[in-house]
């Protein structure tokens, strides 16, 4: 599978990165040089395979649910760009 | 008086042991020697003088009243990975510009707990992406070996490339590094250090920034196989925080470092053996095998038919956990926020100004093997040839095999902006051929230097072992560095 121009411009849209008209090209091009290496995948048979959860035999570990830790929040926001009485600060989004 | 900074950690020890000298004396000379060689080598990212100083001070006096902990006045560099509280902790990227975490990552508390000395941060590939430490936002480093004859710069490899060369150069005694793909080993064998890729769920992840969750590991590089254990014996240990720590005693690995290899069964897998080989490595794997036949082990040659399959597999997981990992970094909650005219470009602009090229990419290549529609094609299926990889590796385990022995890297450090490299990622990502195998399995891994190649620069070993028996590992690995019997230190040009 490869991808186009306009794919890559989704892509970078879900990731939320800006990406430039002219920019576009030579990310397509190390993309589908990416997809192309990963291709041979196809390859293998992986049929009655169970994809891996876990690469150690463990499940994973549950604790109480009780709170034991918090309290704190001028700390939580110490190195946020922008903050104001221990919120984060952002653009408006309801109008 | 001998210049302290080139003394083993081992013997650091005994010497801050016996008065030979004090924390603070050990201390200052890195410190001098960091100054000296930084504006070369360009392995730390921030020095902490004066904290360094201060912990060195408390070590001394701890020391005296003979409290000492395993690592006490021991100076070490911390990559810039692992959260240092009211320390720079940037994964060498810019979109964590002027982070200082509240918070001390498990890995660091448990040295600290122990003594150790903070010298400063390392420089890295960033956010761990990387092999040749091109990748940080600080500019590369600078190996501190130069092929025979040549004024040009190499690469210290990555991503732990800071590391490697601190530890290489004698900036520090030992250092913290982190593994994904080949990220503790590949630098160790490029720099003639020791590096450790302990079994996943050794060391605690929390605290670390992270890239791959199910792939990233801890460990140490260090300059002797001893140097690594003691360490590694430090930096591991349950973690309630982690969720994916493993609730396990963890060994006195130093004591297992002269325990040798008679009796072992050293499996040499097929697969490894690629085509294109350079003869040199070729020769040095050999090598490897009868030091090892010299002291008592066997060797039996297994199958790892899966090998070819995880490098692919691995491209597919671990830029999709990173796309996951890294959508932290929007510009509100910490580091570099670029304004816009409304939150979405606000995000936009603040990820495409804070990330590099290479991690983009990696983001970008996750976000589309995850989106609706190829989560089954690609993700699903690489998690499955992941099983099968594991598989590989408990069949050979099964059938007897202590430890699998195979060349680190697929040749020498290269040249730092080599054209070839740069212009195809993909060739990049062939240097953890090797390593990215035991990422993949959740094993652990060492490189220990064994060699040099024609230009006299370092060539290194891996050794494979069992999960959670690293103590074969030092064993094997010690064998190999007491055979080869080598001098593996740079010539200094800095």
């Amino acid at each position: 599978m490869s991808v186009d121009a306009a794919t890559v411009k989704r892509i970078a849209r879900l990731a939320r990165i800006r990406i430039e008209e002219d920019q576009i090209a030579s990310y397509q091009g190390e993309l589908n040089a990416i997809l192309g290496f990963v291709e041979q995948l196809q390859e293998v048979d992986v049929e009655g395979v169970e994809p891996m959860t876990s690469v150690t035999p463990m499940t994973l570990r549950r604790r109480d649910d009780l709170i034991t830790d918090g309290g704190y929040a001028e700390k939580i926001v110490s190195n946020a760009p922008l903050s104001e009485d221990n919120f984060f600060m952002v653009p408006k989004v309801v109008e | 008086m001998t210049d302290l900074t080139k003394l083993s950690l081992a013997d650091a020890r005994k010497g801050l042991a016996d008065k030979s000298f004090t924390a603070t004396e050990l201390t200052g000379a890195y410190l001098s020697a960091i100054e000296a060689a930084n504006p070369s080598l360009n392995a730390y990212v921030a020095v902490t003088a004066e904290q360094a100083m201060a912990m060195a001070k408390t070590s001394d006096e701890r020391l005296a009243s003979g409290q000492g902990g395993s690592l006490e006045g021991i100076p070490l560099g911390i990559k810039d990975l692992f959260a240092t509280r009211g320390v720079h902790t940037q994964a060498a990227s810019h979109i964590l510009d002027g982070f200082k975490p509240e918070y001390e990552s498990t890995v660091t508390s448990n040295l600290w707990r122990d003594g150790a000395v903070m010298l400063g941060k390392l420089n890295m590939d960033e956010f761990a992406m990387g092999s040749s430490n091109e990748t940080s936002y600080y500019g590369p480093v600078v190996s501190p070996f130069r092929a025979d004859g040549s004024n040009a710069n190499l690469v210290p490899g990555g991503s732990s490339g800071g590391s490697a060369a601190a530890v290489a150069a004698w900036l520090c005694a030992g250092a913290t590094a982190t593994d994904t793909g080949g990220s503790i080993r590949q630098p160790a064998a490029f720099t003639g250090t020791v590096g450790i890729k302990p079994t996943y769920g050794r060391c605690s992840r929390w605290g670390t920034v992270a890239f791959a969750s199910s792939l990233d590991q801890a460990g140490p590089i260090a300059r002797t196989v001893e140097d690594a254990a003691l360490l590694m014996t430090s930096m591991a240990g349950f973690d309630p925080k982690d969720s994916t720590s493993v609730d396990m005693a963890v060994p006195d690995f130093a004591a297992a470092v002269e325990r040798g290899v008679k009796g072992l069964t050293i499996g040499v897998p097929r697969e490894y053996r690629m085509e294109g080989m350079p003869a040199e490595i070729e020769k040095l794997w050999k090598e490897g095998l009868d030091w090892l036949v010299a002291e008592g082990a066997t060797v039996k040659d297994i199958s790892l038919p899966h090998t070819k399959y995880a490098l692919p597999a691995y491209y597919i997981v671990a830029p999709a956990e990173a796309s996951s990992n890294l959508a932290r970094y929007d510009g509100v909650k910490y580091g570099l926020r670029v304004s816009g005219k409304d939150i979405t470009d606000m995000y936009e602009l603040t990820r495409a100004a804070g990330f590099g090229r290479e991690v983009k990419r990696r983001i970008m290549i996750g976000t589309y093997v995850l989106s609706a529609g190829y989560f089954d094609a690609y993700y699903v299926k690489a998690q499955k040839v992941r099983t099968l990889i594991k598989k590989d590796f408990e069949d050979a385990f099964d059938a007897g095999v202590d430890a699998i022995l195979t060349p680190a890297t697929p040749s020498a450090a290269f040249g730092i902006g080599d054209e070839a490299l740069a212009a195809d990622p993909v060739a990049m990502y062939l240097n953890d051929v090797f390593t990215v195998t035991v990422n993949m399995a959740g094993l652990p891994g060492i490189a220990v230097p064994a060699g040099k190649d024609a230009k006299g620069l370092p060539l290194g070993l891996q050794l494979i072992g069992k999960p959670f028996d690293e103590e074969t590992l030092f064993a094997a690995a010690r064998v190999i560095e007491r055979s080869a019997a080598t001098d593996f230190s740079p010539k200094p040009w800095w």
